[in-house]
Order: C-alpha cells, then sequence, then structure tokens
C-alpha cells in the first residue's frame, strides 16, 4: 500500500524540479525509435528507392560525414580552450579601450578554429566574464569566418583561386569590426539578455572537457542535419535552371547566394565545398556565399536569441546581412 | 535527450563512421582522401561516448554507497533522472536539436544510399573544364583512359592526341529525354554534394539494351562529332564505339574533379 501512494507523489515532485519534464524517458525513446526503425526497414528501404530520394540521401550523407571531421576537430579545439585557457587570460589580452578592443577581438578570432555553432557559447561566456560586447559580438561574427581550419578548406575547396582565401579573411575581417563598432556606436545594454548557461566551475577539467565536447557535437551535429537536409533538398529537389538564371545578373547572383547562404545554414567548415560547386556564379558572388553563411544565417539566428536575447537577434542579423553582402561585393570588385 | 541516449548516440556515429571508413563505403559519399580524418572523427566521438557514460556512473555510484540503508526498489527510479543532472548542477535544457543526429546514422547503416548515378547526371549539365595541358599518352592497346580526360582531349585538344588510338573508357549509362545514351562518371572535389557529371556521346556499335546506371565498358576510337548538354549548354563529345560490355561497378566511382 505504501508503495502506490508514495509513487505519484514522488512524479510530482520530479516534474516540478526537472525543467526538462518528459526528456528523462530519451534512452528508452531512442530505443524504441531503433528498433521500430530496424524491425521496418524493408518497407523503408522500398518507399526510398525513387531515384530523387536515392539522390537526395546520398547528398545528405555525403555533406554529414564530409563535414562531420572539421566539426569533431572545431569541437575538441574549442573545449580545449574553454576549458583548459584561464578566463582572466582574456581580459589581459584585450585593450581596456572598446574601439581598440574591437579590432583586437577580430584577429584573435582567427585563432579560435571552430565553426560558428562553436563560437556563439564562447562569445556568450566572454560577455558574462567582462568583455565589452562590441569585442565579444566582432569575435562571434569573425572566428568562424577566418580561423585557420575554415581557410584552409577554402583553399582546398578552390585550388585553382587563391585569392579567394584572402578576399573572404579580408571581407570577414572588415564586416566583423564594423559590426563591433556598429555596436559601440549604436547598441544599447538593455537589448542584450545577458547569455544563461551553466557553470562548469566546479567539475574536475577533464570532465568539464568531455562535458563540452559532447554539449557541442549534439547540439552542433544537430544543426549540421538541419544543414545538410537544406542542402540536399535543394541539390536533388530544386532545377539547377532556377540557379542558372539567376546567376547571369550580377547584383541578382550576389543577393541570390547571401540569400542561399542564410537558407542553407551550412557549417562554415564545410561551406567552401558547397560554394565551389556553384560554379555558375561569379567568384564575387560566392565569395558573399562564403562571408554571408559563418555570419547569419537560419540556424545562428537560432542560436543567438537563445543565447543573447530575441530582441538582439532581431536588431542584429539584418545589420549583419546587409554590411556582409556590401563589404562582400566592395572587396570582391578589388580583390576577385 | 538525456545524457545516457547523447552517448548511445556519439557512439552509433562513431561507429557507423569508423564503418565507412575502414570500407568502401565512404567512397560513395566522400573523396578518398578524407578517410583518415573520418577515422580520427569516428575515434573521438567513440572515446566521448565512453568518457560521457563514465563522467555519468561516477556520482551514482557514490550516491548508491551513501544509500545502502534505503532497500525500497522505488528509489532507483528517481535516482536514475535526478543524478544526472543534479549532481552535475545543470539546470540546463540538453538540445533537442540532436535528435536529428539520429538520421544521417540510419541512413548510414540501414539505406547506406548509392553513390550519385544517372538521375542526378542527367539534371546537371556536363561539367567539363579546359585541362592543365595534353601529357602524352602511354603505350597501349586498347588504352584506358578516364570519361573525364577522353572529353578533356576531345574537345579542347580536337582529338589531335588521340586519333589512331584504342581507347578503353568505363562509365555509367544515362539517358537523356529522347533516349539517347550518355557514358558518364561523376566528378568530385570533395563530397558528393559537389559532384558534377562528364558525358560521352555513344555513336557507333551501341548494345540494344541500355538500361540507365548500368556500367559498361567501351572500346571506341575518337568521334569528331559533339552535342550540346542542353541544361548548360556544355559541349558533349562522342566516341565511336567498336565493343561494349557490362561491368560490375567499380570501388571508386567517381573520378576525381581536379585531375
Amino acid at each position: 500500500m505504501t508503495t502506490t501512494k508514495a509513487a505519484p507523489a514522488r512524479a510530482e515532485r520530479r516534474d516540478a524540479d526537472d525543467p526538462q519534464g518528459w526528456q528523462f524517458n530519451s534512452s528508452l525513446v531512442l530505443t524504441m525509435v531503433l528498433l521500430v526503425v530496424v524491425a521496418l526497414q524493408g518497407p523503408i528501404r522500398r518507399a526510398l528507392s525513387a531515384p530523387v530520394m536515392q539522390s537526395w540521401m546520398t547528398v545528405f550523407v555525403a555533406v554529414f560525414v564530409q563535414a562531420l571531421p572539421f566539426l569533431v576537430l572545431g569541437v575538441l579545439l574549442s573545449a580545449i580552450i574553454a576549458v583548459f585557457v584561464p578566463p582572466s587570460f582574456f581580459a589581459r589580452a584585450l585593450p581596456g579601450k572598446p574601439a581598440l578592443a574591437v579590432p583586437v577581438a577580430g584577429m584573435a578570432g582567427a585563432v579560435l578554429p571552430g565553426c560558428e555553432c562553436a563560437s556563439v557559447p564562447v562569445a556568450g561566456a566572454l560577455v558574462r566574464r567582462g568583455v565589452t560586447p562590441a569585442a565579444a559580438l566582432t569575435f562571434l561574427l569573425s572566428a568562424p569566418a577566418i580561423n585557420p581550419i575554415v581557410l584552409t578548406a577554402t583553399a582546398v575547396a578552390f585550388p585553382r583561386h587563391p585569392q579567394m582565401v584572402l578576399a573572404r579573411f579580408v571581407a570577414s575581417l572588415l564586416v566583423a569590426c564594423a559590426m563591433g563598432w556598429l555596436w559601440q556606436r549604436l547598441g544599447r545594454a538593455d537589448w542584450l539578455r545577458p547569455p544563461d548557461r551553466p557553470s562548469s566551475d566546479n567539475l574536475s577539467k577533464a570532465a568539464a572537457f568531455w562535458g563540452s565536447v559532447r554539449h557541442d557535437v549534439m547540439h552542433a551535429g544537430g544543426f549540421l542535419v538541419v544543414g545538410a537536409m537544406a542542402a540536399a533538398t535543394l541539390k536533388a529537389v530544386v532545377p539547377a535552371d532556377w540557379l542558372h538564371a539567376a546567376a547571369d545578373n550580377p547584383v541578382v547572383s550576389i543577393l541570390a547566394l547571401a540569400i542561399l547562404a542564410v537558407l542553407l545554414s551550412i557549417c562554415s567548415e564545410a561551406d567552401a565545398f558547397v560554394a565551389a560547386s556553384l560554379s555558375q556564379f561569379s567568384l564575387t558572388a560566392r565569395l558573399a556565399f562564403l562571408v554571408v553563411g559563418p555570419m547569419i544565417d537560419l540556424k545562428l539566428f537560432a542560436m543567438q536569441a537563445a543565447t543573447f536575447g530575441r530582441g538582439f537577434a532581431l536588431r542584429f542579423a539584418p545589420a549583419t546581412f546587409t554590411l556582409a553582402v556590401l563589404i562582400s561585393a566592395l572587396v570582391g570588385a578589388v580583390l576577385l | 535527450m538525456n545524457r545516457q541516449a547523447q552517448a548511445a548516440v556519439m557512439f552509433l556515429v562513431g561507429a557507423a563512421v569508423l564503418h565507412a571508413g575502414f570500407t568502401d563505403l565512404h567512397l560513395r559519399y566522400v573523396k578518398a582522401g578524407l578517410r583518415p580524418l573520418l577515422l580520427a572523427a569516428g575515434i573521438v566521438l567513440i572515446v566521448a561516448a565512453i568518457a560521457t557514460v563514465c563522467y555519468e556512473l561516477r556520482p551514482r555510484a557514490a550516491q548508491e554507497t551513501q544509500e545502502t540503508e534505503q532497500t525500497q526498489p522505488e528509489h532507483h527510479e528517481r535516482r536514475d533522472h535526478e543524478v544526472g543532472h543534479a549532481q552535475v548542477g545543470h539546470a540546463h535544457r540538453e538540445p533537442r536539436i540532436s535528435w536529428l543526429l539520429i538520421l544521417p546514422l540510419l541512413a548510414l547503416i540501414l539505406v547506406a544510399p548509392p553513390a550519385l548515378g544517372s538521375y542526378s547526371a542527367m539534371r546537371t549539365g556536363t561539367a567539363l573544364q579546359p585541362p592543365w595541358g595534353f601529357p602524352t599518352l602511354p603505350a597501349g592497346d586498347p588504352l584506358k583512359l578516364s570519361v573525364g580526360d577522353y572529353a578533356g582531349r576531345a574537345v579542347y585538344d580536337h582529338g589531335r592526341s588521340l586519333s589512331g588510338r584504342r581507347l578503353k573508357i568505363t562509365g555509367f549509362i544515362a539517358l537523356d529525354r529522347s533516349g539517347e545514351p550518355y557514358l558518364v562518371r561523376m566528378a568530385l572535389n570533395c563530397c558528393a554534394a559537389d559532384a558534377q557529371p562528364v558525358k560521352i556521346g555513344l555513336s557507333g556499335q551501341i548494345p540494344a539494351v541500355l538500361p540507365p546506371d548500368a556500367w559498361l565498358e567501351v572500346i571506341g576510337t575518337y568521334s569528331g562529332k559533339q552535342t550540346k548538354d542542353p541544361v548548360n549548354d556544355g559541349v558533349i563529345p562522342f566516341i565511336n564505339v567498336s565493343e561494349a560490355r557490362r561491368v560490375p561497378a567499380p570501388h571508386d566511382e567517381y573520378e576525381s574533379g581536379s585531375s
């Protein structure tokens, strides 16, 4: 008797103090999903045998498999920096004057290898540790675009156009600094909701390291799947002649690829390869794709709104998009 | 998704990537050069999964020793879910987006979609680029050539280095809307998302039945005939076929795009 009465009370308390609600059952859900899919694999395979679906799945798996090593590398390095670099280091490294801190933070982005998924939490942590928001936002924008892994990937993807690497570096750094200075002039503190993330200070370094790796792999990996699905849909469903038509007009082509970058939400460590395949577009239009993509896209908007607040994201995203398109058109005209 | 489930997903994704890397499976999706990176990523994911499970079990073991007097079985359930969060001081919502990681896992393990074939090839224009140069062809009869090499020499060298040679080319069959057959290979720069076809038209003694996606080894000679790809106005050269036979698909169904 005592056990049956105790059970509902316990269940209520569980709901009250566990913010995740149903999620504690997810091991069970995962097992069920895997079992059901394995049991139904015959019908599922038959349903996916149409050429469109096959081609969709191949591109989907290909984007995921190709980006995964880069994602894992970025996550590992960002976990090392988040755990083994002391917070005081950032305070000492940055100049006290915000106007000077912005370009320094922009250049500092070059040494944080990682994709944009990793830079959002790092920028949030920087703000929390007292770094001036203008510098933290510059870092947020520049880190995913100009770090060595991304630039190497760009060089590999554009073997015949090495100037693409320089153009991407210059344009991304310019946009990041311009946004930092713009925030310093016009930004208001109440637009920023201070990032609220769990502290890992009471954990051992190894536990914090693997916790960071796990969180980033699962989080960024999920968004990578979204990007891979969008890219596969675009490749398998949208007729090639739509893009062909947009590629003819120089202004339209830049805007088209900038919007495409926002919609596709590809990880910055993989976007150069997609840009390389859009060979019917001019190099300037593809530069816009590479500059806009790491700074603002659908998944980044979601992450920025979650980290800094919606009021911030609604103002920050359109300004970043406009500046990124303008500056990449300018840099493309000069360098490409 | 709780941490045990996250560890399971990371482990499974890592194992699937390792499996793809150790077999020819990865060649359907990425170029061969990415293989070491794939294997390293798979190992890191598996280590991260094991580490996650270890850190999950450690506080629970400590708590179990404290609660040895309480022997009612119901307590286990409550402890299971509270420990994962209370011990780590974690009021943070675990990302729900990570459920999506199951999709590529299932696609890779259960379906293992094939390399891109005739469907993608006929939707995309031929991606023939002017080659860097035309190195002298080695001796051999028939001489083995890639689809890209033949098309490049036929179009941009006007077949000068090809005349008088018997050539052997392997590719898959793709049919255009009027049923005209082409011998195609997809060229890859990095992964299948950037794969673009190179097409060769077939003339001469073509087999009567040519199902799309069938792999064919043709022996033939240079033909001056050319046509335009309706998708992107790219040039498609022809080959004059004297023999053709069905062959199994090669290990790596793609050709390298940069060569």
